[in-house]
């Protein structure tokens, strides 16, 4: 029934993640940053959709937890560009080094 | 038992005015030197009435004076039996010694009205001679051991006040310090003795302390005689920390370098509590405890040494000085040293108690002749404005009265009949002969000595050279002798010191309350007045013409007068210890360890936190994607550790 | 509820004083509200010497119950002891408020925080409940930061900073053996604990943390540091409180937790205190004569005098309890009363160094005056509280017939000299001597200093002369404790 075993999906979230964590690590641009972070959710998304269809095919958790997820990362996005507007008003650039005001 | 309650009023009328002047002081202005004096003269009446009521009331109990308590109030219980109490004891030598201070202080009131007239802080003057009457009245009265000890503070803060009064001058300060911390070096062992007298005999009151520990069977006297301490009976060792307290107190060798120093004070103030009250009280003190002192003979030669050894080396020193009142102070504590050695040889009872009789009697002759004295000096240092022998000679045209009433006390002091201080010393020199011929020997070449510098002092003021018309002192009408109030006290004195020496004291005073009868013996008396006259006429040779005779003499002595002249460098060696030892040896270090070594540790602690977080800050470096990594690095290592290596 | 008014009648005037407008008003009330404070406590006096103590041991006693699963209640009660300590306090927080009258920066924070310090020193003494004492004791600490930080002078943040540090260790201590004793008892209440022994071991482990962590407080040997800096960085009227109240608290902690609810261990470690306090007697007397700067001097003198208190305590006997308690009373009276006129000196001359100062009695003879009642006190003399005191510790010293712990006392007594020495020194370098010519126009005290000065020479006049009433108040006290000592020595 199914063509693609559930390895396949894992070894494509992995991948995302790892990705996902690459750029969020190297990346000073506060959008690139934003982007990685994406990535990150989306894995976590794929790894919740494969379990739940391969493991639980008769219940719906998986999904429901990745809508939620969906939403929150929607929600986020929407924070954290506020945010990056806000910095890139005072501070004339989004890179992440240059908002060191707190440090001690 | 009744009647003598109002005894208290003699302390505590110097009191009130201390108060009185001590507050409302600003108001009074010019009139409170009336009101010292007119309450100082209510409370010498009242002494004499109880002097009066006293010795010639109906107190003889097969014919000896007993001891009263007037009143007592326990003041601070420490523990059963222990407590401070404030109270009244009459006994011969309180009632004689209320009687000599209470008059000795309205003689000085009453000249410092004209002495201290126009100082500024004329008020406070009076206050502060009224606190020191009213300490000085409270010792002498004292029924308990501390109370003694709290009233031997309260006269050394007033003396120390009274030094320090002309507190601008550099040298009245050092000597106001001096003065209280070389006693106060003193009243620590006093203190010391207190306690061990206090914990052995179960009580601090006098009158208990002695009957219990002059009973041999007593087994208070018992346990203080068994234990010891470093070989020494704990008796010997509390009877040396107490007289060590009143060596202090009364100027002994070594600890008699406050008392020249502080004649920085007014003059009139010295004749009080630095001739006439206070440094007697290590005298009193002694005699107080005398039936202690008297079970313990090694303490008593140890009160004989240091008195014989003060007295001699005072006298040779006051040969040298040429400030008038350090040759007064010093000829002060020679006449002290006498009364301390006179006790020292003393015995409890019956003819061999002479020596205390002697002692007292020294004591009261003592009082009148050289305050008198150093009223004298005041008078002149008034006129002169000098304390220096040199700027001063042929006054005795100027200041008649003044050279009548010096004379007389200098006769006094050098013994000669039939002045005050003949008697005494006869009965202290027989004490001697009687006891010890060494002290003897040594008694009299000091009474000759003392006849010796206290005609060089007379012939230097009054004799000598002319007096040098002043060219800074223009002859005004300042240049008087003084004024009345000034004159009368000086020649009540002298009244007094021709007078003092044929009151039968010996009927009075003595060791055991029983009266004593002197023989006089005119044989014994030759020799000391033979020698004091020698002393005199070599003076009068020496000194009347104040020509460079004596100044030869003293240049051919060489070395021995420059040690004399400089007070055989005691001085300096307690300097030394002070300055060279104790601050850098004791006080530097122990600011120094606080400051770097106790405080370097705190710090240091501090300094170790600080570095370490210090070191370890950079973990914290502000950037989220650091923080990132840590996480996910933490999450790695978890995840490892979880699932591969927990088992 | 008589008592809790006691801590109710400051926090009333703190937040009073947080709703003022001006100066004029914030010292108002702030002096209204010590006032107030003031009477109370002498009324609650007055109500005190009429309860019969014999029977009851803590007078007005209130006990509810504040936190339930750890059984820690609200109790308040007094006795002979903690009576004095009130007083103490109420007296110094009137003297503190008259004398910081001029204070004009932040005028508002400053009182409200002097405020909220005596309500902490309020609590402490009443607490009998040891959770509830050490919460007050906490309250004491924290204003003190502030006030020296912000009000004080010199290197204020250092100082403050070590004050704060140094006292938050010692309640660190106190917290461990506090801890230690509910462990084992399982309950917070002193007279509880009193009443059931605590077993020896547990004594022994658990009191030398209470004891050392008071003794921060009580600036015991080697933890006596920030005496000196903190007190020279402070304000006046917070140095009054620092030097009056707070190191009694530590005094207090000592005796009525330490010794009394483990007196056991109080006689197995007594060499320990004994010896620490003679160091602190001694060492303490001979750095003060070295200080130059005046506060220096009296916090060093402070160590000093704070030793009588540990070594009477140290000593075990009732009459050497008795003298630290009168100790602590005196020496309360007289540093607050020394840094009073220190403060009066510095606000006019603007200088604190002895080798600056000299002759001011000519000029401003009140605070002269007042400088030399001080110093006398500070050496014993008789009429002043300090010789009572001192005296009763030596007194009390000397029954305890130990040959080691009798060289103690004696050393102790030596310190006697050398106070004459520094106190004299300061005296004769500040106040006598040759006078500068700037000081010419100095005006002498004002009244809110006259009154100051005048509350505190009272009450050491009154200990001095007429110490058997003070004694009655305290003696009771101290004999429930000494037969808690006496009773487990055997």
């Amino acid at each position: 029934m199914y063509d693609v075993p559930l390895s396949h999906v894992l070894f494509v979230s992995t991948a995302l993640f790892f990705i996902g964590m690459y750029g969020l690590f190297t990346r000073r641009n506060m959008i690139t940053m934003l982007m990685a972070l994406e990535l990150l959710l989306n894995s976590v998304n794929i790894n919740f959709i494969a379990f739940n269809k391969y493991l639980y095919p008769g219940k719906l958790d998986g999904v429901f937890f990745t809508i939620f997820i969906i939403t929150i990362a929607a929600a986020e996005a929407a924070v954290a560009i506020a945010i990056i507007i806000n910095l890139y008003r005072s501070h004339k650039s989004i890179d992440i080094e240059s908002a060191a005001e707190l440090k001690f | 038992m009744a009647g003598y309650t109002y005894v208290i009023l003699v302390p505590l009328i110097p009191l009130v005015t201390f108060l009185l002047l001590g507050l409302f002081g600003r108001y009074l202005g010019r009139s409170s030197g009336m009101i010292g004096t007119a309450g100082l003269l209510a409370a010498t009446l009242l002494s004499f009435l109880t002097a009066f009521q006293y010795f010639f009331g109906a107190n003889h109990v097969n014919g000896v004076y007993e001891p009263i308590s007037a009143f007592k109030h326990t003041w601070l219980q420490f523990s059963p039996g222990l407590s401070i109490d404030m109270g009244i004891m009459l006994d011969p030598i309180s009632v004689m010694m209320i009687v000599v201070v209470t008059f000795i202080a309205l003689m000085v009131h009453l000249f410092s009205l004209g002495y201290m007239k126009g100082e500024e802080r004329f008020t406070t003057y009076y206050a502060f001679l009224s606190l020191f009457t009213f300490s000085m009245l409270g010792l002498v009265l004292s029924v308990n051991i501390f109370q003694v000890y709290m009233f031997w503070e309260l006269v050394g803060v007033s003396s120390y006040l009274l030094i320090g009064f002309y507190f601008q001058k550099a040298s009245a300060v050092a000597a106001s310090k001096k003065a209280f911390i070389v006693t106060r070096f003193a009243d620590f062992g006093f203190l010391i003795g207190i306690l061990i007298l206090g914990f052995y005999g179960g009580s601090l009151d006098i009158a208990t302390l002695v009957e219990r520990l002059t009973n041999t069977a007593s087994p208070e006297f018992i346990a203080i005689t068994a234990a010891s301490f470093f070989g020494i009976s704990v008796l010997t060792w509390a009877l040396t920390l107490v007289f060590i307290g009143g060596a202090g107190k009364s100027a002994m060798f070594p600890l008699h370098v406050w008392l020249p120093d502080a004649m920085e004070g007014p003059t009139p103030v010295s004749a009080l509590i630095h001739a006439a009250t206070m440094v007697v009280a290590g005298v009193y003190l002694v005699a107080r405890l005398f039936p202690i002192f008297s079970m313990n003979s090694a303490v008593l030669s140890l009160v004989t040494w240091v008195g014989v050894a003060s007295a001699l080396i005072a006298a040779i020193i006051a040969c040298t000085q040429t400030d008038i009142k350090r040759v007064l102070a010093y000829s002060t504590m020679s006449q002290i040293g006498f009364m301390m050695f006179s006790q020292g040889l003393s015995k409890t009872s019956g003819e061999d108690g002479l020596g205390y009789m002697a002692s007292m009697f020294h004591l009261f002759t003592h009082a009148f002749f050289k305050s008198l004295l150093f009223l004298c000096a005041g008078a002149v240092i008034h006129y002169v404005h000098s304390n220096e022998m040199r700027d001063m000679g042929g006054l005795r045209k100027l200041m008649p009265v003044t050279h009548a009433c010096f004379l007389i006390a200098c006769l006094a002091i050098a013994g000669i009949p039939p002045f005050a201080g003949f008697f005494s010393k006869e009965e202290i020199l027989l004490t001697a002969w009687n006891e010890n011929l060494f002290v003897y020997g040594i008694g009299l070449f000091t009474a000759a000595v003392t006849a010796f510098y206290m005609f060089r002092l007379y012939f230097s003021i009054f004799w000598s050279q002319p007096f040098p018309t002043h060219a800074k002192q223009p002859a005004t009408a300042h240049q008087q002798e003084g004024s009345l109030t000034m004159q009368l006290p000086l020649v009540i004195l002298a009244l007094c010191t021709i007078a003092a020496g044929l009151v039968p004291f010996s009927k009075f005073v003595t060791a055991d309350g029983r009266p004593l009868e002197t023989h006089f013996n005119p044989l014994f008396s030759v020799p000391p007045v033979l020698l004091s006259i020698i002393a005199i006429l070599v003076a009068a040779e020496l000194f009347k013409h104040g020509d460079g005779r004596a100044a030869n003499i003293a240049a051919g002595l060489g070395l021995v007068y420059k040690a004399a002249s400089k007070k055989f460098y005691v001085d300096e060696l307690y300097l030394f210890v002070t300055k060279k030892i104790i601050f850098p040896f004791a006080g530097r270090p122990a600011a120094w360890f606080d400051r770097n070594v106790v405080d370097g540790c705190i710090n240091g602690l501090a300094y170790i936190t600080a570095s370490t977080s210090n070191a370890i800050r950079w973990v914290q470096s502000g950037r989220l994607q650091h923080y990132t990594l840590y996480f996910f690095g933490g999450i790695a290592g978890l995840a490892i550790i979880f699932i591969y290596l927990w088992k | 509820m008589l008592l809790s008014l006691l801590i109710i009648f400051p926090l009333l005037t703190a937040l009073a004083i947080l709703f003022c407008k001006g100066l004029k008003q914030v010292r108002n009330i702030a002096l209204s509200g010590a006032a107030l404070q003031a009477g109370y406590v002498v009324y609650l006096l007055l109500l005190f010497v009429q309860e019969d103590i014999a029977v009851k041991g803590m007078a007005f006693q209130y006990a509810c119950s504040w936190f339930e699963p750890l059984s820690i209640n609200y109790h308040v009660g007094v006795d002979g002891i903690s009576m004095v300590m009130i007083l103490l306090t109420a007296c110094i927080v009137l003297a503190g408020v008259l004398v910081s009258w001029a204070t004009e920066t932040l005028s508002k924070e400053f009182f409200f925080l002097l405020m909220l310090l005596s309500l902490g020193a309020y609590g402490f003494f009443i607490s009998l409940d040891l959770f509830t004492l050490f919460f007050f004791l906490e309250i004491a600490v924290i204003p003190k930061f502030l006030l020296i930080g912000i009000w004080g002078s010199g290197k204020k943040e250092y100082s403050a900073m070590k004050l704060a540090l140094m006292l938050m260790g010692g309640s660190a201590l106190v917290f461990v053996g506090l801890a230690g004793i509910y462990f084992n008892t399982g309950t917070f209440d002193l007279l509880a604990i009193a009443a059931n022994p605590i077993a020896r071991d547990v004594q022994l482990i658990f009191f030398p943390f209470a004891f050392l962590g008071f003794g921060v407080f009580t600036a015991l040997f080697p933890f006596h540091t920030w005496v000196p800096d903190g007190h020279a960085s402070a304000p006046t009227a917070a140095s009054m409180f620092l030097a009056g109240i707070s190191m009694k608290l530590g005094g207090y902690g000592c005796l009525r937790v330490a010794t009394f609810l483990m007196p056991d261990a109080a006689h197995a470690w007594s060499w320990v205190i004994i010896l620490l306090a003679t160091i602190a007697i001694i060492y303490g007397a001979f750095a003060t004569m070295m200080q130059t700067d005046l506060k220096y001097i009296n916090a060093y003198s402070s160590v000093s005098h704070c030793g009588f208190v540990l070594l009477g305590i140290g000593m075990l006997t009732k009459t050497s309890i008795n003298g630290a308690v009168l100790q602590m009373v005196s020496h309360g009276l007289m540093t607050a009363l020394f840094f009073a006129a220190i403060g009066m000196i510095y606000s006019r001359t603007h200088t604190r160094m002895l080798a600056q100062l000299g002759g001011l009695l000519k000029v401003t003879p009140f605070i002269s005056t007042v400088f030399v009642i001080a110093g006398l006190c500070s050496l014993g003399l008789p009429g002043l509280s300090g010789f009572v005191a001192e005296m009763t510790v030596f007194m009390g010293a000397w029954q305890n017939p130990d040959k080691w712990y009798r060289l103690a006392t004696i050393l102790a007594c030596a310190s006697i000299v050398v106070t004459a020495v520094y106190i004299l020194r300061a005296t004769g370098k500040t106040i006598m001597g040759p006078m500068s010519s700037t000081y010419e126009n100095l005006v002498d005290a004002k009244w809110n200093e006259r009154l100051a000065a005048a509350l505190l020479i009272a009450g050491i006049l009154l200990i001095g002369l007429a110490p058997f009433l003070i004694n009655q108040l305290i003696s009771p006290g101290t004999e429930v404790i000494m037969n808690r000592v006496i009773g487990f020595s055997k």
